[in-house]
């Protein structure tokens, strides 16, 4: 029997029949023992035999990707990119996997009946977490999704102008250039050094024909805090609608759409622990924000996203919003000092290093260290940190090797761009990984700095800004 | 009545690490002890509050033994700094 066709055979339910099972497979030369379903034991042999397969009956397909079981996982410390799914999380999903299987439209039978009340329970996590109603919450897939709702064609006719800032995320800059193909006008608002946005500006560019302003929370590369209180109060004065992409700050700071007078919020399941492929979109309904449906069918979620709600996803979606919410404080407090134990280490012994973005107005979490290299570029030192998981912009534009647009966007200089690195801290970030990342990153940047001639060149004097590469 | 409720609640704390113990994921069966620890550090009065947190911590116990059971079925290779921890001891 082919494994493909072992694995659809009912396994026994007990619990305790399982640690068995496990207890039992010490190593792949080892024999397990026979359990109540005599197939289950068969399948196990032949896991068990094959040596070249790790010690599990279930063989995921990553496994083809590392087969080796004596190589070592890198550290993760790119909590920005996405976060590994809460265990609490994967817990509230799975029953909804496995039995609660029912399309929560179908209103005729008890399996849509469990699935609706799912759903809306999940919605209720959801709006509490953002202090919002739950009939102002939609499912989405994701925050570009949500993204897509609100950057987009409000009042055609009558207003054309749309407000956004250059280190916005790159789904909501994209947005914004189709939109600007389509006849609106959009302005791009430059940033401060310490990469907040100018209020007294941001004044100043609203028109009489600005539709929206959209401007992040927290960036997703700096970990800059917007003053996103002050920005909502102004666009209510001037009867403007306003966005933030809050991906990266909900669950991280307290946020309450009521008291920021925000209209519209996009929200992403994978950065706070959850599923992804789910995301959620508030849209304020006193006053009443008008959005055009992006998917049409059977009006569902009120008909601004037809289409059968993932009822998992957005379980696991709410169960996040939760967790997130109970354990905001305490996830603070311990972000904040193992990113201030980072900070300080690396500081403390390699010289000549920048933190981006301001030093207050921030999220903790979120650390970029420029110039760690000093004239070095960050791929040489990411290569190097080849056991710690790191990345020098946002995932999305990771593939290119140009320097992050967010980087220019705060005045930093050609050099300072191409050489800074992100380091993101999260939930299940250890103080043992900080450690242990630090010391890579210390003896990785004095190895490549001893043998790079331009820091032999700083350390004589020569400003390098003023030599002349000759062209060959 | 006040002896015995202790009792409970330390056999329970006992009974969460020992079961976080067995996380295969590093960083679920750290975050797991971290967090059980700090909860059960944390001064509660009310008694209300304090059965409410029990509840929660039952229910954290079967989590987390359903949970050993399913990283158990998809276990990997170990991270860099497990490597490291097995050294040092």
């Amino acid at each position: 029997m082919s494994p493909k066709a072992l694995k659809g055979i009912n396994r026994p339910n007990n619990l305790s029949c399982f640690t068995t099972v496990f207890r039992s497979e010490a190593g792949c030369s080892e024999r397990t023992r026979c359990i109540s379903s005599g197939l289950w034991a068969l399948w196990s042999l032949v896991t068990v035999r094959a040596d070249h397969l790790p010690s599990s009956p279930c063989t995921p397909s990553t496994a083809l990707l590392s087969p080796r079981l004596d190589e070592l996982r890198p550290l993760y410390m790119d909590f920005q990119a996405t976060t590994p799914m809460d265990p609490r999380v994967l817990d509230a999903m799975l029953p909804y996997q496995v039995n609660y299987y029912g399309n929560p439209h179908s209103r005729t039978h008890a399996y849509g009946w469990e699935s609706e009340t799912a759903m809306e329970k999940a919605r209720k996590q959801v709006a509490d977490l953002i202090g919002a109603d739950p009939r102002e919450t939609v499912f989405t897939s994701g925050a570009t999704e949500s993204q897509q709702y609100c950057v987009a064609r409000f009042y055609k006719a009558k207003k054309t102008h749309i407000i956004t800032t250059q280190t916005e995320h790159k789904c909501v800059l994209d947005s914004c250039r189709i939109l600007e193909a389509e006849g609106f006008e959009v302005t791009y608002l430059p940033v401060k050094n310490n990469g907040l946005i100018d209020l007294k500006q941001l004044q100043e560019t609203i028109r009489p024909d600005t539709s929206l302003v959209s401007i992040m929370t927290v960036n997703n590369e700096i970990g800059v805090k917007q003053p996103i209180k002050e920005i909502g109060h102004l666009c209510r004065s001037k009867n403007v609608f306003f966005h933030t992409d809050a991906a990266q700050a909900v669950g991280k700071i307290p946020i309450n759409v009521n008291d920021w007078k925000v209209d519209l919020m996009s929200i992403s399941g994978h950065k706070i622990s959850g599923p992804k492929g789910v995301g959620a979109l508030y849209v304020r309904r006193r006053p009443r924000v008008r959005i055009e449906p992006l998917q049409n069918g059977g009006g569902q979620e009120r008909g601004l996203r037809s289409g059968t709600v993932p009822t998992p996803l957005v379980v696991g979606l709410g169960a996040a919003c939760e967790i997130a919410q109970q354990e905001l404080e305490y996830d603070h407090k311990c972000v904040t000092v193992l990113a201030n134990r980072l900070v300080q280490k690396i500081v403390s012994e390699i010289p000549d290093v920048v933190k981006n973005g301001d030093p207050d107005q921030r999220y903790p979490g979120k650390i970029r260290l420029s110039n760690c290299l000093f004239f070095l570029k960050w791929e040489s030192l990411l290569m190097a940190l080849k056991d710690v998981a790191l990345s020098s912009g946002s995932a999305c534009t990771s593939a290119s090797l140009e320097p992050s647009y967010v980087l220019r966007a705060i005045g930093a200089d050609e050099d300072l761009a191409h050489s800074s690195i992100r380091f993101g801290i999260g939930r299940f970030t250890t103080e043992e990984d900080v450690d242990y990342t630090v010391e890579k990153c210390i003896q990785q940047v004095k190895r490549l700095r001893e043998m790079s001639p331009l820091w032999e060149m700083v350390q004589e004097g020569i400003d390098l800004k003023s030599i002349k590469w000759t062209q060959h | 009545m006040a002896a015995s409720s202790r009792e409970h609640v330390l056999s329970l704390y006992r009974l969460l690490l020992k079961e976080s113990k067995k996380l295969p994921s590093y960083n679920y069966r750290t975050y797991a002890l971290r967090r059980v620890q700090d909860a059960f550090r944390e001064t509660v009065e009310d008694p209300k509050v304090v059965e409410e947190l029990l509840n929660r911590a039952r229910d954290s116990l079967a989590l987390i033994q359903r949970q050993v059971c399913i990283g158990k079925m998809f276990a990997i290779q170990k991270t860099v700094v497990e490597q490291e921890e097995k050294k040092s001891d």
